[in-house]
Protein backbone atom coordinates (compact mmCIF):
# COMPACT_ATOMS: atom_id res chain seq x y z
CA UNK A 1 0.00 0.00 0.00
CA UNK A 2 1.28 3.69 -0.12
CA UNK A 3 0.46 6.55 3.03
CA UNK A 4 -0.28 9.73 1.55
CA UNK A 5 0.24 12.85 4.14
CA UNK A 6 -2.36 15.29 3.63
CA UNK A 7 -2.85 18.73 4.50
CA UNK A 8 -5.39 20.59 4.95
CA UNK A 9 -7.30 24.26 6.07
CA UNK A 10 -10.76 25.04 6.34
CA UNK A 11 -11.83 21.56 6.50
CA UNK A 12 -10.64 20.96 2.72
CA UNK A 13 -7.82 19.00 1.87
CA UNK A 14 -5.63 21.21 0.45
CA UNK A 15 -5.00 21.09 -3.70
CA UNK A 16 -1.45 20.07 -3.56
CA UNK A 17 -2.01 17.05 -1.24
CA UNK A 18 -5.18 16.41 -3.96
CA UNK A 19 -2.21 16.24 -6.74
CA UNK A 20 0.10 14.05 -4.26
CA UNK A 21 -2.99 11.37 -4.33
CA UNK A 22 -2.78 11.23 -8.01
CA UNK A 23 0.44 10.30 -8.07
CA UNK A 24 0.80 8.11 -5.26
CA UNK A 25 -2.58 6.58 -7.12
CA UNK A 26 0.13 5.60 -9.50
CA UNK A 27 2.98 4.65 -7.51
CA UNK A 28 0.15 1.97 -5.99
CA UNK A 29 -0.68 0.73 -8.87
CA UNK A 30 -4.11 -0.79 -7.67
CA UNK A 31 -2.77 -1.29 -4.27
CA UNK A 32 -4.22 0.17 -1.56
CA UNK A 33 -3.72 3.89 -0.76
CA UNK A 34 -4.17 5.16 2.64
CA UNK A 35 -3.96 9.07 4.07
CA UNK A 36 -3.16 10.78 6.76
CA UNK A 37 -4.30 13.66 8.28
CA UNK A 38 -3.80 15.84 11.67
CA UNK A 39 -4.90 18.93 13.31
CA UNK A 40 -8.37 20.65 13.63
CA UNK A 41 -10.71 19.90 10.51
CA UNK A 42 -8.90 16.50 10.05
CA UNK A 43 -11.87 14.96 9.51
CA UNK A 44 -13.98 16.70 7.61
CA UNK A 45 -11.28 17.10 5.10
CA UNK A 46 -10.90 13.11 5.47
CA UNK A 47 -14.73 12.98 3.82
CA UNK A 48 -14.16 13.36 0.15
CA UNK A 49 -10.79 11.97 0.19
CA UNK A 50 -12.24 8.54 -1.14
CA UNK A 51 -13.49 9.93 -4.46
CA UNK A 52 -9.71 10.29 -4.72
CA UNK A 53 -8.89 6.64 -4.44
CA UNK A 54 -8.29 6.61 -0.43
CA UNK A 55 -9.37 3.69 0.64
CA UNK A 56 -8.37 4.84 4.65
CA UNK A 57 -7.80 7.35 5.95
CA UNK A 58 -6.40 7.49 9.57
CA UNK A 59 -7.04 10.88 11.76
CA UNK A 60 -3.88 11.45 14.23
CA UNK A 61 -5.63 12.71 17.10
CA UNK A 62 -3.36 14.54 20.03
CA UNK A 63 -4.20 17.95 21.30
CA UNK A 64 -0.62 18.81 20.28
CA UNK A 65 -1.17 18.64 16.58
CA UNK A 66 -3.37 21.53 16.92
CA UNK A 67 -0.67 23.71 15.97
CA UNK A 68 2.09 23.16 13.18
CA UNK A 69 4.33 20.57 15.01
CA UNK A 70 6.90 19.03 12.16
CA UNK A 71 8.66 16.19 14.15
CA UNK A 72 5.18 15.16 15.87
CA UNK A 73 3.63 14.80 12.59
CA UNK A 74 6.72 13.03 11.01
CA UNK A 75 6.52 10.84 14.31
CA UNK A 76 2.70 10.01 13.10
CA UNK A 77 4.07 8.33 9.67
CA UNK A 78 6.56 6.60 11.64
CA UNK A 79 3.87 4.84 14.10
CA UNK A 80 1.82 4.45 10.52
CA UNK A 81 5.25 2.99 8.47
CA UNK A 82 5.70 0.72 11.02
CA UNK A 83 2.13 -0.85 11.27
CA UNK A 84 1.36 -0.80 7.74
CA UNK A 85 4.78 -1.52 5.84
CA UNK A 86 4.03 1.30 3.51
CA UNK A 87 6.15 0.66 -0.07
CA UNK A 88 6.20 4.50 -0.24
CA UNK A 89 4.87 7.23 1.50
CA UNK A 90 4.37 10.62 -0.35
CA UNK A 91 2.98 14.49 0.62
CA UNK A 92 2.53 17.49 -1.21
CA UNK A 93 5.36 19.05 -2.37
CA UNK A 94 4.89 22.83 -0.17
CA UNK A 95 6.96 24.14 2.31
CA UNK A 96 5.69 21.92 4.86
CA UNK A 97 5.31 18.81 3.02
CA UNK A 98 8.73 18.75 1.96
CA UNK A 99 9.38 20.03 6.06
CA UNK A 100 7.87 16.82 7.40
CA UNK A 101 8.64 14.03 5.23
CA UNK A 102 12.16 15.11 5.66
CA UNK A 103 11.93 14.96 9.27
CA UNK A 104 10.01 11.37 8.93
CA UNK A 105 12.98 10.68 6.38
CA UNK A 106 15.48 11.82 9.07
CA UNK A 107 13.63 9.42 11.70
CA UNK A 108 13.43 6.12 9.41
CA UNK A 109 16.95 6.75 7.87
CA UNK A 110 14.93 6.61 4.54
CA UNK A 111 15.18 8.38 1.33
CA UNK A 112 13.48 11.44 0.10
CA UNK A 113 12.90 12.55 -3.47
CA UNK A 114 11.96 15.67 -3.19
CA UNK A 115 9.68 17.74 -5.84
CA UNK A 116 8.87 14.91 -8.06
CA UNK A 117 6.68 15.25 -11.23
CA UNK A 118 6.12 11.83 -12.57
CA UNK A 119 6.74 8.46 -11.26
CA UNK A 120 6.80 4.86 -12.29
CA UNK A 121 5.54 1.89 -9.99
CA UNK A 122 8.27 -0.62 -9.04
CA UNK A 123 11.11 -1.34 -6.80
CA UNK A 124 13.62 0.73 -7.20
CA UNK A 125 10.64 3.55 -7.66
CA UNK A 126 11.37 5.29 -10.59
CA UNK A 127 10.92 9.14 -10.38
CA UNK A 128 11.36 12.12 -11.95
CA UNK A 129 12.08 15.20 -9.88
CA UNK A 130 12.56 19.13 -10.48
CA UNK A 131 16.01 20.80 -10.00
CA UNK A 132 16.83 24.60 -10.51
CA UNK A 133 12.81 25.31 -9.09
CA UNK A 134 11.80 23.58 -12.66
CA UNK A 135 14.46 24.33 -15.27
CA UNK A 136 15.82 21.10 -15.31
CA UNK A 137 14.54 17.57 -14.33
CA UNK A 138 16.24 14.65 -13.11
CA UNK A 139 15.44 11.00 -13.19
CA UNK A 140 16.04 9.12 -10.26
CA UNK A 141 15.65 5.62 -8.77
CA UNK A 142 14.98 5.78 -4.89
CA UNK A 143 16.31 2.44 -2.92
CA UNK A 144 15.23 1.55 0.62
CA UNK A 145 12.80 -0.63 2.56
CA UNK A 146 10.20 2.98 1.94
CA UNK A 147 10.15 5.33 -0.57
CA UNK A 148 9.37 8.76 0.53
CA UNK A 149 8.74 11.88 -2.42
CA UNK A 150 6.75 15.14 -2.29
CA UNK A 151 5.12 16.07 -5.37
CA UNK A 152 5.80 19.11 -6.82
CA UNK A 153 2.82 21.60 -6.67
CA UNK A 154 0.86 21.91 -10.14
CA UNK A 155 2.82 19.81 -12.16
CA UNK A 156 0.19 16.70 -11.90
CA UNK A 157 -3.74 16.76 -11.83
CA UNK A 158 -5.39 15.66 -9.30
CA UNK A 159 -8.58 13.60 -10.34
CA UNK A 160 -12.22 11.91 -9.04
CA UNK A 161 -11.97 8.34 -9.54
CA UNK A 162 -14.96 7.54 -8.50
CA UNK A 163 -14.66 5.42 -4.85
CA UNK A 164 -16.79 5.59 -2.25
CA UNK A 165 -16.31 7.18 1.41
CA UNK A 166 -12.82 6.53 2.41
CA UNK A 167 -12.93 4.67 6.34
CA UNK A 168 -12.16 6.32 8.74
CA UNK A 169 -9.84 5.56 11.14
CA UNK A 170 -8.82 7.50 14.58
CA UNK A 171 -5.60 6.69 16.34
CA UNK A 172 -3.72 8.60 19.22
CA UNK A 173 0.04 8.93 18.47
CA UNK A 174 2.84 8.39 21.19
CA UNK A 175 4.44 11.40 21.27
CA UNK A 176 7.07 12.70 23.36
CA UNK A 177 8.27 16.01 24.78
CA UNK A 178 11.25 16.37 22.09
CA UNK A 179 8.75 15.85 19.13
CA UNK A 180 7.20 18.72 20.26
CA UNK A 181 10.04 21.34 20.79
CA UNK A 182 9.65 22.78 17.53
CA UNK A 183 6.58 24.19 16.67
CA UNK A 184 4.70 27.13 16.52
CA UNK A 185 4.16 29.08 19.44
CA UNK A 186 2.34 32.02 17.79
CA UNK A 187 0.88 33.28 14.75
CA UNK A 188 1.25 36.86 13.38
CA UNK A 189 -1.71 38.01 10.93
CA UNK A 190 -0.50 40.36 8.59
CA UNK A 191 -2.53 43.57 7.85
CA UNK A 192 -3.97 43.71 3.83
CA UNK A 193 -2.80 47.28 4.23
CA UNK A 194 -0.16 46.62 1.87
CA UNK A 195 -2.20 46.06 -1.43
CA UNK A 196 -2.28 43.64 -3.81
CA UNK A 197 -0.38 40.23 -2.79
CA UNK A 198 2.18 39.40 -5.24
CA UNK A 199 1.59 36.02 -5.22
CA UNK A 200 -2.21 36.23 -5.93
CA UNK A 201 -2.04 39.51 -8.23
CA UNK A 202 -3.27 38.77 -11.82
CA UNK A 203 -1.59 41.60 -12.98
CA UNK A 204 2.06 42.03 -12.46
CA UNK A 205 4.74 44.72 -13.52
CA UNK A 206 8.76 43.56 -12.45
CA UNK A 207 11.67 45.57 -13.83
CA UNK A 208 14.91 44.52 -12.94
CA UNK A 209 18.05 46.30 -12.65
CA UNK A 210 17.10 48.53 -15.95
CA UNK A 211 15.08 50.44 -14.01
CA UNK A 212 18.20 51.71 -12.81
CA UNK A 213 17.62 53.36 -9.31
CA UNK A 214 14.39 52.50 -6.64
CA UNK A 215 13.04 56.16 -8.29
CA UNK A 216 12.91 53.92 -11.49
CA UNK A 217 10.10 51.77 -9.86
CA UNK A 218 7.30 55.03 -10.69
CA UNK A 219 6.01 54.25 -13.65
CA UNK A 220 5.69 50.59 -13.10
CA UNK A 221 3.75 51.10 -9.32
CA UNK A 222 1.86 53.89 -11.76
CA UNK A 223 0.66 51.06 -14.38
CA UNK A 224 -0.03 48.18 -11.48
CA UNK A 225 -1.59 50.35 -9.46
CA UNK A 226 -4.26 51.61 -12.49
CA UNK A 227 -4.93 47.50 -13.43
CA UNK A 228 -5.22 46.79 -9.56
CA UNK A 229 -2.27 44.73 -10.05
CA UNK A 230 1.46 44.10 -8.13
CA UNK A 231 4.86 45.81 -8.69
CA UNK A 232 7.68 42.63 -8.65
CA UNK A 233 11.48 43.01 -9.29
CA UNK A 234 13.90 40.72 -9.62
CA UNK A 235 16.80 39.44 -7.79
CA UNK A 236 19.47 41.99 -8.90
CA UNK A 237 17.17 44.58 -7.58
CA UNK A 238 17.06 43.53 -3.79
CA UNK A 239 20.39 42.64 -4.39
CA UNK A 240 21.02 45.88 -5.00
CA UNK A 241 19.36 46.92 -2.23
CA UNK A 242 16.59 49.03 -4.26
CA UNK A 243 13.25 46.71 -3.30
CA UNK A 244 12.37 44.85 -0.42
CA UNK A 245 13.01 40.77 -0.67
CA UNK A 246 9.34 40.57 -0.31
CA UNK A 247 8.52 41.85 -3.95
CA UNK A 248 11.25 39.72 -5.26
CA UNK A 249 9.61 36.96 -8.27
CA UNK A 250 12.07 33.77 -8.41
CA UNK A 251 13.21 30.75 -7.07
CA UNK A 252 14.17 31.88 -3.77
CA UNK A 253 11.51 34.83 -3.86
CA UNK A 254 8.00 35.06 -4.70
CA UNK A 255 5.94 32.52 -7.00
CA UNK A 256 3.77 34.31 -9.32
CA UNK A 257 1.10 33.20 -11.33
CA UNK A 258 -0.75 35.82 -12.68
CA UNK A 259 -2.64 36.54 -15.80
CA UNK A 260 -0.44 38.73 -17.46
CA UNK A 261 3.47 38.82 -16.29
CA UNK A 262 5.24 42.17 -17.65
CA UNK A 263 8.90 41.76 -17.19
CA UNK A 264 10.59 44.70 -17.72
CA UNK A 265 14.65 44.59 -17.84
CA UNK A 266 14.65 41.14 -17.42
CA UNK A 267 18.01 38.86 -18.85
CA UNK A 268 15.49 35.85 -17.57
CA UNK A 269 17.94 33.85 -15.83
CA UNK A 270 16.92 30.35 -14.64
CA UNK A 271 16.57 31.90 -11.25
CA UNK A 272 13.81 34.46 -12.30
CA UNK A 273 11.99 32.15 -15.07
CA UNK A 274 11.58 29.81 -12.07
CA UNK A 275 9.58 32.35 -10.09
CA UNK A 276 7.24 33.19 -13.04
CA UNK A 277 6.50 30.10 -14.92
CA UNK A 278 3.17 29.99 -13.23
CA UNK A 279 1.87 33.14 -15.14
CA UNK A 280 -0.21 32.58 -18.04
CA UNK A 281 0.91 34.87 -20.42
CA UNK A 282 4.52 36.61 -20.56
CA UNK A 283 5.49 39.90 -21.88
CA UNK A 284 9.38 41.02 -21.84
CA UNK A 285 9.96 44.24 -22.46
CA UNK A 286 14.21 44.55 -23.07
CA UNK A 287 16.57 46.82 -25.21
CA UNK A 288 18.37 43.11 -25.92
CA UNK A 289 16.58 41.03 -28.77
CA UNK A 290 19.05 38.24 -27.81
CA UNK A 291 17.89 38.45 -24.43
CA UNK A 292 16.93 34.86 -22.71
CA UNK A 293 13.68 35.99 -21.69
CA UNK A 294 12.88 36.74 -25.33
CA UNK A 295 12.92 33.19 -25.94
CA UNK A 296 11.00 32.10 -22.54
CA UNK A 297 8.14 34.65 -23.12
CA UNK A 298 4.93 34.62 -25.23
CA UNK A 299 5.10 38.81 -26.46
CA UNK A 300 8.08 40.70 -26.40
CA UNK A 301 8.54 44.19 -26.85
CA UNK A 302 11.87 45.73 -27.92
CA UNK A 303 12.43 49.03 -26.31
CA UNK A 304 13.51 51.09 -23.11
CA UNK A 305 11.33 49.99 -20.03
CA UNK A 306 11.36 53.81 -19.23
CA UNK A 307 9.90 54.63 -22.57
CA UNK A 308 7.40 52.11 -22.79
CA UNK A 309 5.68 51.89 -19.36
CA UNK A 310 4.87 55.24 -19.38
CA UNK A 311 3.44 54.87 -22.84
CA UNK A 312 1.58 51.62 -22.19
CA UNK A 313 0.08 54.00 -19.01
CA UNK A 314 -0.71 56.60 -21.22
CA UNK A 315 -2.55 53.66 -23.57
CA UNK A 316 -4.85 52.76 -20.93
CA UNK A 317 -5.35 56.00 -19.66
CA UNK A 318 -6.78 56.97 -23.56
CA UNK A 319 -8.45 53.67 -23.31
CA UNK A 320 -10.37 54.37 -20.28
CA UNK A 321 -8.74 52.56 -17.80
CA UNK A 322 -8.41 53.55 -14.22
CA UNK B 1 28.91 31.38 21.14
CA UNK B 2 30.21 29.11 17.97
CA UNK B 3 27.99 29.00 14.30
CA UNK B 4 28.50 26.86 11.98
CA UNK B 5 27.12 27.68 8.65
CA UNK B 6 26.97 24.59 5.48
CA UNK B 7 27.21 26.73 2.18
CA UNK B 8 26.75 25.00 -1.31
CA UNK B 9 28.86 25.89 -4.27
CA UNK B 10 26.64 26.05 -7.09
CA UNK B 11 26.95 27.50 -11.10
CA UNK B 12 25.54 30.56 -11.71
CA UNK B 13 23.03 28.97 -14.39
CA UNK B 14 22.48 32.54 -16.59
CA UNK B 15 19.48 32.27 -18.99
CA UNK B 16 19.94 28.50 -20.57
CA UNK B 17 21.29 25.61 -18.95
CA UNK B 18 23.37 23.21 -21.24
CA UNK B 19 23.65 19.72 -19.74
CA UNK B 20 26.98 17.98 -20.52
CA UNK B 21 27.48 14.94 -22.77
CA UNK B 22 26.27 12.56 -20.70
CA UNK B 23 23.83 14.04 -19.12
CA UNK B 24 25.14 13.55 -15.12
CA UNK B 25 25.20 17.68 -14.72
CA UNK B 26 25.27 21.08 -16.00
CA UNK B 27 28.11 22.44 -18.86
CA UNK B 28 29.49 25.11 -16.38
CA UNK B 29 32.93 25.37 -18.71
CA UNK B 30 31.65 29.06 -19.35
CA UNK B 31 29.82 30.03 -16.31
CA UNK B 32 30.81 31.60 -12.86
CA UNK B 33 30.16 29.78 -9.55
CA UNK B 34 28.36 31.24 -6.18
CA UNK B 35 27.14 29.99 -3.00
CA UNK B 36 23.32 28.87 -3.19
CA UNK B 37 21.06 32.33 -2.50
CA UNK B 38 19.69 30.99 0.62
CA UNK B 39 23.20 29.87 2.29
CA UNK B 40 24.93 33.78 1.60
CA UNK B 41 21.93 34.45 4.13
CA UNK B 42 23.03 31.60 6.33
CA UNK B 43 26.59 33.38 5.82
CA UNK B 44 25.77 36.67 6.75
CA UNK B 45 23.52 35.80 9.40
CA UNK B 46 25.85 33.92 11.36
CA UNK B 47 28.68 37.07 10.86
CA UNK B 48 26.10 39.52 12.36
CA UNK B 49 25.96 37.42 15.42
CA UNK B 50 29.39 36.39 15.98
CA UNK B 51 29.95 40.48 15.88
CA UNK B 52 27.04 40.80 18.09
CA UNK B 53 27.80 38.13 20.63
CA UNK B 54 31.47 36.77 20.32
CA UNK B 55 33.01 33.60 19.69
CA UNK B 56 33.82 31.78 16.42
CA UNK B 57 32.16 31.70 12.63
CA UNK B 58 33.03 27.70 10.58
CA UNK B 59 31.54 27.64 7.28
CA UNK B 60 31.72 23.97 6.05
CA UNK B 61 31.09 23.29 2.93
CA UNK B 62 30.71 19.91 1.07
CA UNK B 63 32.09 19.24 -2.96
CA UNK B 64 34.99 19.43 -5.13
CA UNK B 65 38.20 21.27 -4.52
CA UNK B 66 37.18 24.04 -6.03
CA UNK B 67 34.62 25.20 -3.49
CA UNK B 68 37.45 26.89 -1.82
CA UNK B 69 36.72 29.73 -3.22
CA UNK B 70 33.41 29.63 -2.04
CA UNK B 71 34.67 29.08 1.52
CA UNK B 72 37.13 31.92 0.77
CA UNK B 73 34.38 34.21 0.04
CA UNK B 74 32.59 33.50 3.12
CA UNK B 75 35.69 34.22 5.37
CA UNK B 76 36.07 37.52 3.31
CA UNK B 77 32.62 38.63 4.61
CA UNK B 78 34.13 37.70 8.39
CA UNK B 79 33.53 33.72 8.84
CA UNK B 80 36.35 33.23 11.15
CA UNK B 81 37.35 29.52 9.14
CA UNK B 82 36.46 27.27 7.09
CA UNK B 83 36.11 23.31 6.28
CA UNK B 84 35.60 21.55 3.09
CA UNK B 85 34.52 18.21 2.74
CA UNK B 86 35.81 17.09 -0.41
CA UNK B 87 34.25 15.06 -2.72
CA UNK B 88 33.86 15.03 -6.73
CA UNK B 89 30.57 13.17 -6.74
CA UNK B 90 27.53 14.32 -6.06
CA UNK B 91 25.84 13.43 -2.46
CA UNK B 92 22.54 13.14 -2.52
CA UNK B 93 20.74 13.93 0.86
CA UNK B 94 21.46 11.58 3.15
CA UNK B 95 25.05 10.93 2.17
CA UNK B 96 25.24 14.97 2.38
CA UNK B 97 23.68 15.03 5.52
CA UNK B 98 25.93 12.23 7.24
CA UNK B 99 29.08 13.35 6.24
CA UNK B 100 28.53 16.60 7.58
CA UNK B 101 28.04 14.78 10.46
CA UNK B 102 31.01 13.15 10.40
CA UNK B 103 32.73 16.81 10.50
CA UNK B 104 30.51 18.05 13.20
CA UNK B 105 31.21 14.88 15.42
CA UNK B 106 35.29 15.79 14.72
CA UNK B 107 34.85 19.50 15.67
CA UNK B 108 33.07 18.28 19.11
CA UNK B 109 35.96 15.82 19.67
CA UNK B 110 38.28 18.74 19.80
CA UNK B 111 36.10 20.29 21.80
CA UNK B 112 34.34 23.24 19.16
CA UNK B 113 30.47 23.07 20.43
CA UNK B 114 28.64 25.08 17.92
CA UNK B 115 25.44 26.89 19.72
CA UNK B 116 23.64 27.18 16.13
CA UNK B 117 23.87 25.34 12.57
CA UNK B 118 22.84 27.40 9.51
CA UNK B 119 21.64 25.62 6.18
CA UNK B 120 20.20 27.17 3.69
CA UNK B 121 16.54 25.75 3.82
CA UNK B 122 17.08 24.31 0.39
CA UNK B 123 20.23 24.47 -2.33
CA UNK B 124 19.51 26.47 -5.67
CA UNK B 125 20.42 23.38 -7.75
CA UNK B 126 19.55 20.11 -6.56
CA UNK B 127 16.96 21.39 -3.93
CA UNK B 128 16.62 18.33 -1.58
CA UNK B 129 15.05 19.97 1.36
CA UNK B 130 16.50 17.55 3.89
CA UNK B 131 20.23 18.01 5.06
CA UNK B 132 19.62 20.53 7.31
CA UNK B 133 16.96 18.28 8.97
CA UNK B 134 18.71 15.17 8.87
CA UNK B 135 21.58 16.50 10.32
CA UNK B 136 19.58 18.00 13.35
CA UNK B 137 17.88 14.40 13.78
CA UNK B 138 21.61 12.79 14.31
CA UNK B 139 22.58 15.26 16.59
CA UNK B 140 19.41 15.17 18.62
CA UNK B 141 18.63 19.00 18.18
CA UNK B 142 15.73 20.90 16.93
CA UNK B 143 15.42 22.57 13.79
CA UNK B 144 13.27 25.23 12.25
CA UNK B 145 12.71 25.42 8.70
CA UNK B 146 12.51 28.03 6.42
CA UNK B 147 13.50 31.01 8.26
CA UNK B 148 13.14 34.54 7.32
CA UNK B 149 13.33 36.30 10.57
CA UNK B 150 15.71 35.19 14.10
CA UNK B 151 16.35 36.48 17.46
CA UNK B 152 19.53 35.18 19.48
CA UNK B 153 18.55 35.82 23.45
CA UNK B 154 19.00 33.86 26.81
CA UNK B 155 19.95 30.38 24.80
CA UNK B 156 16.79 30.44 22.80
CA UNK B 157 15.98 31.12 19.47
CA UNK B 158 13.13 32.60 18.18
CA UNK B 159 12.54 32.11 14.59
CA UNK B 160 10.15 33.38 12.30
CA UNK B 161 9.06 31.89 8.92
CA UNK B 162 6.76 33.57 6.38
CA UNK B 163 3.35 31.96 5.62
CA UNK B 164 0.39 33.08 2.77
CA UNK B 165 -1.46 35.36 5.78
CA UNK B 166 1.02 36.48 7.90
CA UNK B 167 4.18 34.55 9.95
CA UNK B 168 4.71 31.60 12.17
CA UNK B 169 6.99 31.77 15.22
CA UNK B 170 9.10 29.67 16.96
CA UNK B 171 11.06 29.52 20.27
CA UNK B 172 13.51 26.74 20.32
CA UNK B 173 15.88 26.19 22.73
CA UNK B 174 19.93 26.31 21.99
CA UNK B 175 22.00 24.80 20.38
CA UNK B 176 19.61 23.86 17.38
CA UNK B 177 19.95 23.59 13.31
CA UNK B 178 18.64 26.71 11.75
CA UNK B 179 17.42 26.21 7.58
CA UNK B 180 17.56 29.98 6.24
CA UNK B 181 15.84 31.33 3.10
CA UNK B 182 16.60 34.34 0.92
CA UNK B 183 15.07 37.27 3.00
CA UNK B 184 16.52 36.41 6.24
CA UNK B 185 19.03 39.53 5.54
CA UNK B 186 20.85 41.57 2.67
CA UNK B 187 23.64 40.09 2.50
CA UNK B 188 27.02 42.57 2.44
CA UNK B 189 29.76 42.86 -0.58
CA UNK B 190 33.52 41.63 0.49
CA UNK B 191 35.56 44.61 1.51
CA UNK B 192 39.06 44.55 -0.19
CA UNK B 193 40.57 44.29 3.20
CA UNK B 194 38.02 41.47 3.92
CA UNK B 195 39.45 39.57 0.74
CA UNK B 196 42.84 39.91 1.49
CA UNK B 197 42.22 38.99 5.66
CA UNK B 198 40.25 35.34 3.88
CA UNK B 199 43.63 34.56 1.89
CA UNK B 200 45.37 33.85 5.70
CA UNK B 201 42.06 32.44 7.10
CA UNK B 202 42.39 28.65 8.51
CA UNK B 203 40.70 25.92 5.76
CA UNK B 204 41.09 22.59 6.58
CA UNK B 205 40.30 19.83 3.79
CA UNK B 206 39.06 16.27 4.46
CA UNK B 207 37.91 13.80 2.54
CA UNK B 208 34.25 13.64 2.28
CA UNK B 209 32.65 9.97 3.68
CA UNK B 210 30.35 9.09 1.17
CA UNK B 211 27.79 6.20 1.50
CA UNK B 212 25.10 4.45 -1.32
CA UNK B 213 22.78 7.01 -2.36
CA UNK B 214 19.24 6.39 -1.62
CA UNK B 215 18.23 8.43 -4.31
CA UNK B 216 20.32 7.60 -7.72
CA UNK B 217 20.43 10.35 -10.17
CA UNK B 218 19.70 8.14 -13.12
CA UNK B 219 20.09 11.49 -15.74
CA UNK B 220 19.58 15.29 -15.97
CA UNK B 221 17.24 16.30 -18.78
CA UNK B 222 15.89 20.09 -19.81
CA UNK B 223 11.62 20.39 -19.47
CA UNK B 224 10.04 20.27 -22.68
CA UNK B 225 8.67 23.88 -24.26
CA UNK B 226 11.87 25.58 -23.77
CA UNK B 227 13.06 28.30 -26.00
CA UNK B 228 9.29 28.92 -27.09
CA UNK B 229 10.51 32.37 -29.05
CA UNK B 230 8.21 35.77 -28.05
CA UNK B 231 5.69 37.00 -31.07
CA UNK B 232 7.12 40.60 -31.49
CA UNK B 233 4.71 43.42 -30.52
CA UNK B 234 6.74 46.13 -31.31
CA UNK B 235 9.45 48.45 -31.13
CA UNK B 236 9.57 51.00 -28.25
CA UNK B 237 6.32 53.10 -27.20
CA UNK B 238 4.95 52.57 -30.70
CA UNK B 239 4.30 48.88 -29.24
CA UNK B 240 1.73 50.19 -26.43
CA UNK B 241 -1.46 49.58 -28.21
CA UNK B 242 -0.43 46.32 -28.76
CA UNK B 243 0.39 45.14 -25.52
CA UNK B 244 -2.87 46.95 -24.11
CA UNK B 245 -5.05 44.56 -26.70
CA UNK B 246 -2.71 41.63 -24.97
CA UNK B 247 -3.95 42.87 -21.14
CA UNK B 248 -7.75 42.96 -22.71
CA UNK B 249 -8.04 39.49 -24.00
CA UNK B 250 -6.58 38.34 -20.84
CA UNK B 251 -9.62 40.28 -19.63
CA UNK B 252 -7.80 42.91 -17.39
CA UNK B 253 -8.87 45.22 -19.07
CA UNK B 254 -12.34 45.94 -20.18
Amino acid sequence: MTLVYVEHQDGRPDDASLQAIALAREIAGGAPLHALLAGPGAEHAAAGLGAHGVATAHIAEHEALATHAPVALARCIGELIDRLSPAAVAAAGSERGNEVLAHAAALGDLPLAANCIAAEAGDPLTVTRIRWGGSLLEDARLHGPVKLLTVAPHTVEAAEVGGGPAAVERFTPSLGEADLVVRVVETVQQSSEGGVNLADARFVVSCGRGAGSPEGFAPAEELAALLGGAVGCSRAVTIAGWRSHTDQVGQTGTKIAPEVYLACGISGATQHMAGCKGAKRIIAVNIDPEAPIIANADYAVIGDLHEVIPAITAELRKAGAG
Amino acid sequence: MNILVCAKRVPMTGGTIVLTEDEQSIQTRHLGFTISPHEECGVEEAVRLIEANGGESVVLALGPSEAEEQLRDAMSLGIDRATLLETADEFDGQATAAAIVVAIEAERAAGVEFDLIFFGNESADSGNYQVGIRVAHALGRPCVTGVKGIVVQDGRARCEQETASGRDVYDVPLPAVVTVKEGLNLPRYPSVPGRLRAKRKPLATSAAVGRDPGVEKLRLRLPPGQGKQAEILGHGPEAAPAVVEVLRRAGLVA
